[in-house]
């Protein structure tokens, strides 16, 4: 940098000093909330640490007992895993589902998009209250509609078993969300493509299978990453809802990191906790992204 | 199929293609009209399904204490409860909490646009050594997941002294989201650069190009995230739980939160409560859809 710098003319030295006071805000906010925060996340995840003493080095201590005597954080990892593999495909399959049916070029389609995005735009914690009354097992508008179909209707939010499924739907709830990005993904294929297909008399399903999921693909792809991270950071609904109950079978990774760090004040097994989380989201970003070369479209190939 | 069938045969006279081809295109239309009618058909069943939750805190909201208990439930109330929702303002700090998350929306709106602008114009528009990899720096960090930050962040507002007040919930806007600093980067690049350059032969320095030029032309850009900011602050929940403590400073999110299962039996009234709670944000979606639908297909970003 310095080395270009000596080659710069006056007159781009006085730009390039004006573009780095333009940026000194964001270098500031770089340093002070995103490299220092993590490069002390770090450093924290080897301490014990009550914030109001001094943190004590511990090595590998709190990863050891993470791994090895910790059975709430196998809990939480197990229920945000199962939450992740329930809610993820669903949610895919059925935002795409959703943005094919919003695509057909029809008179009202816009206000229908209006209709189902609304509960994206919506607090968490406003849909967290809505649902646990729409559930009530006795009083509650969705077992009262089962049983109008003859279907005794779950305990929902207050049965282990049901728990967790109950916050999977409470997140296909959104599912709008997911469908206006497809939708723009399904707006930006181009019409001739579909018109050539049909010339060379592919049907409704070729079209579908052979142009608009490859031509999909790359939004599919950043779909899955987004909304892979969104659901390993289920937090409200569980601290909102169930507290992680009953029998902690939504006991959530975030909600038990929660505890920890403002409850419990284990700062620094808390960080331990976090930073493990993000290792696993980035590792499975990272996969994700590996595997994409086998199956994700980009127009310049 | 009927398409099919009046090309495949070669043999036919004009006046039987013809008859067939206009069969067919009577079919044709016929049919489109039946599918369109099964599509409109499926969109209402599903919008209803979408709807009921929300309908049905609406009719919940409106339901006596006893009713919102009768078994088998009943749709509507006998008699609309109107003064539910007088009684929820008076029942639970409502304005107050509601008045708190507007002012934490505008001075995040306020520190957004201070600092976005500014930065998004250096990288759009200046030219200085190191920018690819400073904008390569600033992308990475929107792959960050949050919580990684929460309790370094959390221990330098404590350390400042600043826990229990609003500054850790505003003061990361003066430094530029980089989700927003992306957004109007984008939306710079898209205008003419001999705007600016003849703005520079006149003499205009550079703060004069930013602010009389670029950011005026950028305001589709600048309404997209504020409409954001709003939704992000009115909705954030997990830092202001972290960070406040006096009940009386807790935006709308939190409060209503507080008080679940405090007053469990009064759905009737807490679903009003819940319901005022949205109303803004409703509101805002309804005038600014267009603006938000523009910046989730930029970005990509969701509510």
């Amino acid at each position: 940098m310095l080395a270009s710098w000596r080659r710069l003319s006056p007159m781009a030295r006085r730009e390039a000093l004006e573009a780095y006071l333009a940026l000194s805000p964001w270098l500031l906010g770089f340093t002070l909330f995103t490299v220092m925060p993590i490069a002390v996340s770090i450093f924290l995840s080897f301490t014990q640490w009550t914030i109001i003493e001094q943190p004590i080095w511990i090595g590998a201590d709190n990863y050891v007992r993470m791994f090895t005597r910790d059975p709430l954080f196998w809990q939480a990892l197990k229920v945000t895993g199962s939450f992740v593999l329930i809610s993820l495909p669903l949610k895919l399959v059925l935002g795409l589902a959703l943005a094919l049916l919003l695509n057909n070029r029809l008179p009202g389609m816009n206000f229908f998009r209006t209709v189902f995005y609304i509960p994206a735009v919506i607090s968490g914690v406003a849909v967290s209250l809505m649902w646990m009354w729409l559930l009530q097992p006795d009083t509650g508008v969705v077992n009262t509609l089962l049983d109008a179909v003859g279907v005794k209707g779950p305990n929902w939010f207050w049965d282990k078993d049901w728990a967790l499924p109950s916050v999977a739907l409470m997140s296909i709830w959104k599912v709008g969300g997911s469908a206006i990005i497809y939708l723009a993904g399904l707006q930006n294929i181009p019409a001739q493509l579909y018109e050539a297909a049909e010339i060379d008399g592919a049907g409704k399903w070729g079209r579908f299978w052979r142009i608009t999921i490859p031509l999909l693909t790359p939004t599919i792809f950043f779909q899955l990453i987004i909304e892979m991270i969104d659901s390993f950071k289920v937090f409200t609904e569980a601290f909102v809802i169930t507290q992680g109950g009953p029998l902690k079978s939504t006991y959530f990774y975030m909600l038990y990191f929660y505890e920890e760090a403002f409850r419990n004040f284990n700062m620094g097994y808390a960080s331990a906790l976090a930073l493990f989380l993000t290792l696993i989201i980035l590792a499975t970003t990272i996969f994700i992204n590996y595997t994409s070369k086998r199956w994700v479209y980009y127009e310049s190939e | 199929m009927s398409l099919n069938s009046s090309a495949a045969h070669p043999n036919d006279s004009f006046a039987d293609i013809d008859r067939q081809l206009r069969r067919s295109n009577l079919t044709t239309a016929l049919r489109r009209l039946a599918g369109n009618g099964f599509l409109y058909f499926i969109m209402v069943v599903l919008a209803l399904i979408f709807m009921i939750p929300l309908l049905w805190m609406f009719t919940t909201s409106l339901k006596t204490r006893q009713e919102i208990f009768v078994w088998p439930p009943t749709w509507l109330p006998a008699v609309p409860q109107w003064d539910n929702y007088a009684d929820a303002f008076a029942k639970y700090p409502l304005a107050r909490f509601m008045l708190n998350s507007a002012i934490l929306v505008m001075i995040n709106a306020l520190g957004e646009v201070i600092s976005v602008p500014l930065i998004a114009f250096a990288f759009a528009r200046l030219r200085f050594p190191g920018k690819r990899i400073l904008f390569i720096m600033m992308l990475s960090t929107m792959m960050i997941p949050g919580q990684i930050k929460l309790i370094p962040l959390f221990s330098l507002f404590s350390r400042l002294g600043l826990i229990g007040t609003y500054w850790p919930l505003v003061l990361p806007s003066f430094f530029g989201n980089p989700f927003f600093i992306f957004l109007m980067v984008q939306y710079m690049r898209t205008i003419p650069r001999d705007l600016d350059e003849a703005a520079r032969i006149d003499g205009a320095s550079t703060w004069t190009i930013l602010y009389r030029i670029i950011l005026p032309l950028s305001l589709p850009a600048v309404t997209v995230m504020l409409v954001f900011t709003f939704l992000w602050t009115w909705n954030d929940f997990i830092s202001p739980l972290i960070y406040l403590s006096d009940f009386n400073s807790y935006p709308i999110s939190v409060g209503l939160a507080f008080f679940q299962g405090r007053y469990g039996v009064e759905w009737n009234m807490f679903m009003a409560a819940t319901l005022i709670s949205i109303i803004p944000v409703l509101v805002l979606y309804f005038f600014a859809q267009r603006h938000l639908i523009g910046g989730i297909s930029t970005l990509g970003l969701k509510g």
